[in-house]
C-alpha cells in the first residue's frame, strides 16, 4: 500500500485549471521532492494531501487522493483527523506566540491530552526528533519568538512531530534560512525518513538531489516526470526536465 | 547644489508649520483640561463624592450621579460586549465574503455614524414605551449598549483581522478545529487590541448624555435606585442640569465644575489604562506568554 496516491487529479481555482491530470504514488518512509518553476502547482498539489486547500473558496477537485489507501475527500473523513495523520511544515516558520513548550504541546492539547507526564514526554521526544532539544532544554518556558529563524523552523517541525503523523509535508521549509540552518534541516529530514514519509517542495536543486529518493518535476500544472532522484538529475527522459535541473530554463 | 538648498528650506518651513500647528492643538487641549480641573478641584472632597445633593442641588454631593453612571455603564457593557465580540468573531472568522456579510458590515459602520440622540429616541420608543421598561437603568443601559455595539464589533473585527493567517493555517494543520484555533490561538493574540478598544468604548458610554436623556435619567432623585427598573441620575446629565436648568445656576457653579472634573478624570483614567494595557499585553505577547 502506498503512503500517498493521486489518481487522475484535476484541480481548479475557480475556472483556472491549476493541476492537470496528475497521477502519482509515494512510497512509505521515502523522501519525495517536488521541483518546478514558480507557479507550476507544487504547493497546490501538496496541500491536497492534508486538505489545506479546503480553506480557499471556489475550488474544485476531480480524481482521487488516497492517504494510506483511504480516499481523503470522501464524506466520512474528518479533516482534523486527517491532519493529525498528515503533518505540515510551512515556508515561513509560524510558531504561536506561546512558550516553546506550549508550541510543541499544542497538538496534544487540542487532541484532548490531559496527562502532564505524557505531554512532557512527547514534547521532549519531539524536540529531540527535530534536533532542537539540546538548544532549548533550559528555556522551554521562554517565548518561541525569542528563537532564531532556523530554530523556529525546527520548532515547527517538532510541533508537527508531536501529533505523531505518519506523513510530513514540507513546503520550502528551508527557503528562508541561512546555509547552516538549511543543512541542519536536511540532516533532520534524513533522520526523519526512518519513521516518516516525507514530501518536500524545494527550489534548491542541490537540496532535492541531496535529501530525496524520488523527484517529481512539475511544469504549468502538469507532472512532467517522476522518477528516482539520481535518474532525474543524471539521465532525465524529458527535455524540459533536463533543462530545468541543469538551470537552462527559459 | 541650488536645488538641494531649496529643498532644505522647504522642509524647514513645512516642519515648523506642522510643529506650530500640533503645538496649538495640544495647547488648546491643555487649556480646556486645565480650566476644568482648576475650577473643579476646589469642589472636590470626600463628601462631594459620597453624599446626596442638597438645597436644590446647589450644595452637597453627586453620589447618585456617580453611581447612576456606573450602573448604566456596567449595564451597557453586560449587554454590548458579549454580543459585539461574538458578532465580530463571526463576521471575521466564519462569515466569508458574501454580499450579505458586506451588507451587515456596511450597516454596522453606518450605525456607528448615527448621532447619539437618534439612539436616545429609538431607545425611548422601543425599551421605554414598547417594552414598557419605563425610564429605567435597564432601558438606558440597553440604549447605551446599542450605541457602542458597532464600536465593539468593529474593534473585535479589526483586532482579528490583524492576526496573520499563517497562525490560523499553522493551527489547523496540526489537526485543531476552527473553533479550537480561534479560542486557543487567535483570540489570545487579538486580546490586547480588543481590550483596549473596549475600554475606550467604556469612556464613550460613560460620557454620553443624549441616549439616556429620554430613557433613564432623572433631573433629581432623593433616593438611590433599588432595582434595574428605577430611574437614576448620571454624571453627564447632572452636569447639563446644574449648568443650564438648576434652581440657582450661579450657586451651583462649583457643583457643575466638580461634576465635570469627576467625569473627565473617569474618562482620562479609562483612556490611560487602555494605552497602558495595550503596552503591557503587547510586551507580553512579544517576549513571553
Ligand atoms: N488561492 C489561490 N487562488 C487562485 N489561484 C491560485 C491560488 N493559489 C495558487 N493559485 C494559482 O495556482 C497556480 C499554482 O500555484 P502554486 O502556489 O501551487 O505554485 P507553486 O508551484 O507552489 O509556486 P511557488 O514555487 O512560487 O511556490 C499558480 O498559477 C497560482 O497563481
Ligand atoms: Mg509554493
Amino acid at each position: 500500500m502506498y503512503s500517498i496516491e493521486a489518481k487522475d487529479v484535476n484541480f481548479y481555482y475557480g475556472d483556472f485549471l491549476a493541476l492537470k491530470n496528475i497521477s502519482m504514488q509515494i512510497e512509505k518512509n521515502s523522501v519525495t521532492a517536488f521541483i518546478g518553476p514558480s507557479g507550476c502547482g507544487k504547493s497546490t498539489f501538496l496541500r491536497l494531501f492534508n486538505r489545506m486547500n479546503d480553506l480557499i473558496p471556489n475550488i474544485k477537485l476531480e480524481g482521487k487522493i488516497m492517504v494510506k489507501g483511504e480516499d481523503v475527500y470522501s464524506k466520512n473523513v474528518f479533516v482534523d483527523q486527517l491532519r493529525k495523520e498528515v503533518g505540515m511544515v510551512f515556508q515561513k516558520a509560524n510558531p504561536f506566540p506561546k512558550t516553546i513548550f506550549e508550541n510543541v504541546a499544542y497538538g496534544l492539547r487540542v487532541n484532548g491530552e490531559k496527562n502532564k507526564k505524557k505531554i512532557e514526554q512527547v514534547v521532549e521526544q519531539s524536540l529531540k526528533g527535530a534536533a532542537l532539544w539540546e538548544e532549548v532544554k533550559d528555556k522551554l518556558n521562554r517565548s518561541a519568538f525569542a528563537l532564531s529563524g532556523g530554530q523556529q523552523q525546527r520548532l515547527c517541525i517538532a510541533r508537527a512531530l508531536a501529533i505523531e503523523p505518519s506523513i510530513i509535508l514540507m513546503d520550502e521549509p528551508a527557503s528562508a534560512l541561512d546555509p547552516i540552518s538549511t543543512l541542519k534541516i536536511e540532516e533532520l529530514i534524513f533522520e526523519l525518513k526512518k519513521k516518516y514519509t516525507i514530501v518536500i517542495v524545494t527550489h534548491n536543486m542541490q537540496q532535492a538531489a541531496r535529501v530525496s529518493d524520488k523527484t517529481a518535476f512539475f511544469y504549468l500544472g502538469e507532472l512532467i516526470e517522476y522518477d528516482n532522484t539520481d535518474k532525474i538529475f543524471t539521465n532525465p527522459q524529458k527535455e524540459a526536465t533536463q533543462n530545468y535541473v541543469t538551470g537552462r530554463f527559459g | 547644489m541650488d536645488y538641494r538648498k531649496k529643498r532644505n528650506i522647504n522642509q524647514v518651513v513645512w516642519f515648523s508649520t506642522l510643529r506650530v500647528m500640533s503645538f496649538i492643538v495640544v495647547a488648546i487641549l491643555f487649556c480646556i483640561l486645565g480650566f476644568i480641573l482648576y475650577n473643579g478641584a476646589s469642589a472636590i472632597s470626600w463628601d462631594f463624592l459620597t453624599t446626596m445633593p442638597q438645597d436644590g442641588m446647589t450644595k452637597g454631593g453627586i453620589l447618585p450621579a456617580i453611581l447612576g453612571t456606573f450602573y448604566l455603564t456596567i449595564g451597557a457593557i453586560i449587554f454590548a460586549f458579549p454580543l459585539g465580540i461574538l458578532s465580530g468573531i463571526y463576521l471575521n472568522e466564519y462569515a466569508g465574503k458574501g454580499w450579505i456579510v458586506k451588507l451587515i458590515r456596511m450597516m454596522t459602520n453606518n450605525l456607528g455614524a448615527i448621532p447619539s440622540i437618534v439612539f436616545g429616541l429609538f431607545g425611548m420608543a422601543l425599551f421605554v414605551n414598547k417594552l414598557k421598561f419605563g425610564d429605567s437603568i435597564i432601558a438606558g443601559s440597553l440604549t447605551l449598549g446599542l450605541l457602542v455595539l458597532p464600536i465593539v464589533i468593529r474593534t473585535t473585527e479589526e483586532a482579528l483581522k490583524q492576526i496573520d493567517d499563517s497562525f490560523r493555517t499553522g493551527s489547523l494543520a496540526l489537526g485543531a478545529t476552527k473553533f479550537q484555533t480561534i479560542i486557543r490561538v487567535i483570540l489570545p493574540m487579538a486580546f490586547p487590541n480588543i481590550i483596549t478598544g473596549l475600554i475606550l468604548s467604556i469612556g464613550r458610554v460613560s460620557g454620553e448624555t443624549a441616549p439616556i436623556m429620554f430613557t433613564a435619567v432623572a433631573y433629581f432623585l432623593p433616593h438611590l435606585p433599588s432595582s434595574i427598573y428605577d430611574q437614576v441620575m448620571a454624571l453627564p446629565y447632572h452636569l447639563y442640569v446644574v449648568a443650564t436648568s438648576g434652581t440657582d445656576i450661579e450657586a451651583s457653579r462649583p457643583i457643575a465644575y466638580g461634576t465635570a472634573f469627576v467625569l473627565i478624570v473617569i474618562v482620562l483614567i479609562l483612556n490611560l489604562s487602555a494605552s497602558w494595557l495595550r503596552k503591557f499585553f503587547g510586551n507580553k505577547v512579544k517576549t513571553n506568554s
